[in-house]
């Protein structure tokens, strides 16, 4: 069995104001979907505080829905929902992309975006398509009589692995991504051994506005290649605003190469995660550029 | 955690009532408190499929379930579909196909494919692949299996 540590209560609460007051008593282990949970708890990764808080029964937590020019995804939503939904599919077509990738049917079937956010593995699938588009953190908290919300950019709300900017009291809402402006392409890739169930050898996200030969606001996000999903910011600026060339490409290539930091584990090494960086930015570059 | 947690649901029909730890599995909960042996225990971490069961309809890892989120859903196993057409088509077609070898990823196989068959009227083979990607064979290399629910898939429409 696994440990359960101090594990001494359990609620699944349906209002989010009840489940911000239990986390306001500190020492919660919050569970949605369990994916994750599970199996740390298992290998003793994770240890639960005194109350395992199930937040899978608050209504207010689910939902993906446009409001103004941002989407907003609450942090319920499973990974199968983000695939069903023509929102999604349509204008966050990369979000798409690593959701169709994401582990098996029965997995994406209980994992949350929430749940993939606050793991903050440095593989998350999620994390890499949300930064390309960026995408930013929301955060509520029981202040006073009310609630408090704060919001925050992904890229800085991650930390390190499996950590994150989230206090204790605090509980991840939802996901706001702006809508992306007219002409914004962007493509997901993940490399691994097999097509499902994999974690990533590496990820990597880029996306831009294309216009003519050219890409503006480019974005190029990795996985896995260093303690959080990171952006490669001296890659982004080679090809900002210039034509897309096989020089351009190959520059930014190098780059990437360059500006990542990875380990080496039982998936690769530092030496085989950068030669793919490189590789398949060039190959994922060209595609975003002339596909 | 010495204090269990009562949970009540409703399990291949029928309303139950458990009393369950609050960090245990909903694998564990079916086979350890409530003998049903036919959701399999492989790999414990979501990878193999082995215990697939149906939440709600929709099909998950039995052990990165926790039991205590059972409470209110409806939860079907192998052992609630025994007299299902759908299951029972897959059955004779898992059988006829030499589909079965050790037999222990079967309940998950037939719970999945069904899913898989519930979606699509006449799933292509890439189709049936991927609705399987997340349930491990390692006897029959999947062909005979692919074989079987593409059998299965065909017998209901004719």
């Amino acid at each position: 069995m696994p440990d359960a540590g101090a594990l001494e209560r359990y609620a699944a609460p349906r209002a989010l104001a009840e489940a911000l007051e239990l986390l306001r008593d500190g020492d919660a282990t919050i569970v949605a979907g369990g994916t994750d949970l599970m199996p740390q708890s298992h290998s003793g990764k994770a240890r639960f505080g005194s109350l395992l808080l199930n937040i899978r029964r608050i209504a207010e937590l689910g939902g993906i829905a446009l409001e103004g020019d941002t989407v907003r995804i609450g942090a319920l939503t499973s990974i199968s929902a983000l695939l069903a939904s023509p929102l999604v599919r349509e204008r966050l077509s990369i979000l798409a992309q690593a959701a169709d990738q994401f582990a098996s049917e029965q997995v994406r079937n209980a994992a949350t975006i929430g749940g993939n956010v606050c793991n903050a593995s440095p593989a998350g699938d999620t994390l890499v398509p949300l930064i390309v588009l960026d995408a930013a953190v929301e955060l509520a908290a029981k202040a006073g009589g009310g609630i408090e919300t704060r919001t925050l950019p992904l890229q800085d709300f991650l930390t390190g692995p499996g950590r994150t900017q989230r206090r204790p009291h605090e509980l991840m809402t939802a996901v706001r991504v702006p809508l992306p402006p007219a002409g914004f392409v962007a493509r997901f890739y993940k490399h691994g051994t097999r097509p499902a169930l994999d974690i990533s050898t590496i990820s990597l996200g880029i996306g831009g506005v294309r216009r003519g030969d050219r890409l503006e606001r480019v974005r190029v996000a990795f996985g896995a290649v260093a303690p959080t999903p990171i952006r490669a910011r001296a890659a982004e600026a080679l090809i900002e605003g210039r034509a897309l060339d096989a020089a351009a490409i190959e520059a930014a290539a190098e780059a990437a190469h360059d500006e990542v930091r990875p380990i080496s584990d039982v998936r690769a090494s530092d030496w085989y995660r950068q030669e793919l960086v490189r590789n398949m930015t060039r190959r994922v570059l060209a595609h975003v550029a002339f596909g | 955690m010495s204090r269990s947690v009562e949970i009540e649901f409703r399990l291949n029909g029928v309303v139950r009532r458990a009393a369950v730890r609050a960090d245990m599995s909903a694998l564990a909960m079916l086979r350890d408190v409530l003998g049903l042996t036919g959701t399999k225990y492989g790999c414990g971490e979501g990878e193999c499929g082995a215990c697939t069961i149906l939440v709600d309809g929709a099909s998950l890892n039995a052990c990165l379930l926790f039991a205590v989120d059972c409470d209110g859903r409806e939860v079907t196993t192998i052992e609630g579909l025994a007299n299902d057409p759908a299951a029972q088509r897959l059955q004779r077609a898992f059988a006829e196909h030499g589909a079965v070898q050790c037999g222990f990823c079967t309940p998950g196989m037939v719970l999945q494919a069904g899913r898989i068959l519930a979606r699509a009227g006449q799933p292509d083979r890439a189709t049936i692949q991927r609705g399987l990607e997340g349930n491990l064979c390692r006897c029959t290399g999947y062909k005979k299996i692919i074989d079987a629910v593409e059998a299965a898939a065909k017998e209901r429409a004719a």
